[in-house]
């Protein structure tokens, strides 16, 4: 195409790119990019799959090598290969021996459309497992006899089911268009059972939360038998509200896996587990900053319990899906999977030796409430990185295809 | 009652869904092997269905100038532009010296990131450089457009084999459509031709069918928040009339008819093209056992799936459903069961 054709704006923004790639490769390569040699060093079984007749180029890395990239191995897969096989502290400048996931794509183009969901969804994970969690630990509280866990529970759990509910429907495309939600109940879609699933918790939690008011009520006057009354309401709302926080806390576990998104789908017998045990944590943690260490003890357990879950689970998403596990152990959610993992521990070694402390099981209910945003941001960054990425589509499918054929 | 196979496995998915006396199921079959890219169909279901036009720039890579299946493209003219012999005849240049290569991989790797505002969420997200420069590994690239026939500017030297493969893509009309399953408003449907359609007066953009489609195809629209894809045309469908894109077609690449009958000339015209000396002729998504039951328009491609963008094996996402409820359940057992053990056990 001559220079002085009229081209649209993003073709001519391309064609700088490449002149300018063109001179950085040029320079790098010492001005002979794409040099005989390098090319089509043929594996025997080169040329198109479909073909097979070892004419043409194959699928090697040599066009990657000629074009100046590095895709051996890949860059977003290096690290975490690296460390698996180098066992701990085996990191840098280490030589990788497993060679890169080759694969054909079109243009490197992804094959799915990655989610189209924003932050909200991720820190709705949160608000929901911390409003499930939060309401168990009321519940127990109202039934032991414990009330500073129970005020504490009620107030989170209602504060972080309305957080939930301005979180989902802000990220709708629509969000006047929100009760269409409720014209169907579908057990397929895990967004219709969580849409019930929020409507019963949601006001029983409400509920719950505003019967706490009753002693600041007057005792005579018009409020004097709402006075008496809030408190059994209350405490049968709690129970409701409790009944249903494990369908909250979990089904969301489904909600990821139920899609094409690669690493959510294959992780799905872990999803549930890791989503209950971080909806535990945080209502360990809830317990942990607002009770005194006298009656704190079960939301102690409660962190410990919590966090076992989680760590199993996660533990098992980051190393059992091969290349899927991948997105989960690099680059952001790598951090944030990590970072939770870190703050998980501290969370529970401080609740367990700060039994005595005030400061410490408010630190360590800090940490676990951190902890349980990290994993839940991690956990859906991780699979939004892998439907970006076309290998994590066509690898795993392409080696089932070719096991069945 | 329904059916055994509902969630996964061969299925008539009018009648599942709840319509009596349905019309035969149909849908399209796209032959590649006879499509020129002349992309009438991507412009017929534009001006037909009132698409928002997008696309007007070339991206770099190849003469693909829509990138993708978005909510403004329903369909979507994929062409594969590589320095290989296309199939298994003898190639042309051969015997011909190759010049060096014009930078081609590097053009590809630069041509992945190219990304258009197509107006959707999320569109046309860009490639990995990496993959785009090994797809176009080879002595000549052609991605980036010329104004003459590749070689015969450049001389008899640089001339090298090279194929084009162009396909239109299109929404699957799946079997098991994971689509309509996880759509929480009831806005997708299963007409009575076993399509699947979104009622646009419905949705709610929510965003849950986007990531639960297996093939990528829908989308959402910036500017309105809901989702849009294909409806094979159900407007026209209704009057008895063919699709816009295949009424369009100049070569029949686009067939459209009962999927039975598509089938059995599916068939014909691979044994056809395998008679011929073709034999990487194969079909895509026209077999009722596969991940998702079949779809409802389906392909007669010449390379792998994944060369042209396709997953290679999809499996719908609605397979596992009965286990994730089960083990959402186990685990939330498993949450009840803590918090009594964290209660009553202990001293403090």
């Amino acid at each position: 195409m001559s220079p002085d054709r009229p081209v649209g704006a993003l073709f001519r923004r391309f064609r700088e790119r490449l002149a300018a790639e063109r001179t950085a490769v040029a320079n790098r390569t010492g001005g002979e990019p794409g040099s005989p040699t390098a090319r089509g060093v043929g594996r025997a079984d080169s040329g198109s799959r479909a073909t097979g007749t070892g004419a043409g180029v194959g699928r090697t890395d040599a066009g990657a090598r000629d074009a100046g990239l590095t895709p051996h191995p890949p860059r977003d897969a290096a690290p975490t290969v690296g460390r698996r096989r180098g066992g701990k502290g085996g990191r840098g400048g280490e030589q990788l021996t497993v060679p890169p996931a080759e694969f054909t794509s079109y243009y490197g183009r992804p094959v799915l459309k990655p989610p189209v969901w924003k932050w909200d969804i991720a820190a709705y994970l949160f608000t929901g497992g911390l409003a499930a969690g939060s309401s168990l630990l009321a519940a127990g509280g109202q039934l032991t006899g414990r009330p500073a866990l129970r005020r504490a529970g009620r107030a989170t759990s209602l504060a972080a089911v309305s957080a939930s509910a301005y979180f989902l429907i802000n990220d709708l495309g629509r969000p006047s268009r929100f009760h269409h939600m409720l014209r169907v109940a579908k057990l397929t879609s895990p967004m219709s059972v969580g849409t019930w699933i929020l409507s019963a918790f949601g006001p029983a939690a409400g509920i719950a939360a505003v019967a706490e008011v009753a002693p600041r009520l007057p005792p005579h006057g018009v409020l004097g038998p709402v006075r008496r009354l809030l408190p059994p309401t209350g405490h049968a709302a709690g129970l409701v509200a409790a009944v249903t926080a494990p369908a909250l806390a979990t089904y969301t576990g489904v909600l990821l896996a139920d899609t094409a998104v690669p690493s959510w789908h294959e992780a799905y017998p872990e999803l549930p587990v890791i989503f209950a045990g971080s909806a535990l944590a945080s209502g360990a943690g809830v317990g942990l900053l607002a009770a005194p260490p006298g009656q704190a003890g079960p939301a102690r357990r409660l962190a410990v319990a919590g966090a076992a879950l989680e760590l199993w689970g996660a533990h098992r998403v980051e190393n059992r899906l091969g290349l899927l596990s991948e997105p989960y152990a690099a680059g952001t959610p790598g951090r944030l999977l990590r970072a939770g993992r870190a703050l998980t521990a501290a969370g529970v070694a401080g609740a367990w030796l700060g039994r005595r402390s005030r400061l410490l099981s408010a630190a360590s209910g800090g940490a676990l409430l951190a902890a349980s945003v990290c994993t839940r941001f991690g956990i859906f960054h991780g699979g939004v990185a892998s439907a970006r990425d076309p290998k994590y589509t066509v690898v795993p499918q392409r080696e089932r295809a070719d096991r069945g054929a | 009652m329904p059916d055994a196979n509902s969630l996964y496995g061969p299925l008539d998915p009018a009648p599942d869904a709840g319509w009596e006396a349905a019309p035969p199921r149909m849908g399209f079959f796209t032959d590649t092997s006879v499509c020129i890219g002349c992309k009438a169909c991507e412009v017929a279901c534009k001006e037909w269905n009132g698409v928002p036009d997008s696309g007007f720039d070339l991206l770099g890579m190849s003469y693909d100038n829509t990138g993708a299946l978005t909510a403004n493209s329903w369909r979507h003219v994929a062409f594969i532009e590589q320095p290989r012999p296309a199939g298994h005849r003898t190639p042309p240049f051969a015997g011909d010296p190759t010049g060096p290569a014009a930078g081609s991989p590097a053009s590809a790797a630069v041509g992945a990131g190219t990304a258009t505002d197509t107006g959707t969420n999320p569109g046309l997200p860009p490639g990995r450089p990496e993959s785009a420069a090994r797809m176009s590994t080879g002595p000549e690239f052609l991605g980036m457009p010329g104004a003459q026939p590749p070689g015969r500017g450049a001389g008899a030297e640089s001339r090298s084999d090279f194929r084009w493969l162009m396909m239109s893509d299109v929404c699957k009309h799946c079997t098991h459509a994971a689509c309509l399953d996880v759509c929480p408003t009831g806005s997708l449907f299963r007409t009575e031709f076993g399509t699947v359609v979104v009622q646009e007066d419905i949705c709610n953009g929510c965003g849950y069918c986007i990531s639960a489609c297996p093939y990528g195809v829908i989308d959402q629209r910036k500017d309105d928040g809901r989702a849009w894809k294909c409806t094979l045309c159900y407007d026209r469908l209704g009057a008895g009339m063919t699709p816009a894109c295949a009424q369009a077609c100049p070569t029949e690449s686009i067939q459209y008819g009962p999927l039975d009958e598509l089938r059995d000339r599916a068939a014909q015209r691979v044994a056809t093209l395998h008679e011929r000396g073709v034999p990487e002729a194969r079909l895509y998504g026209h077999d009722p056992t596969d991940g998702v039951g079949g779809d409802g328009a389906f392909f007669l491609l010449l390379d792998e799936p994944e060369v042209y963008g396709l997953p290679p094996d999809p499996v719908v996402t609605t397979r596992d459903l009965p286990q994730m409820w089960k083990r959402a359940g186990l685990a939330a057992l498993a949450m009840a069961a803590a918090t009594v053990a964290a209660f009553v056990g202990g001293s403090s």
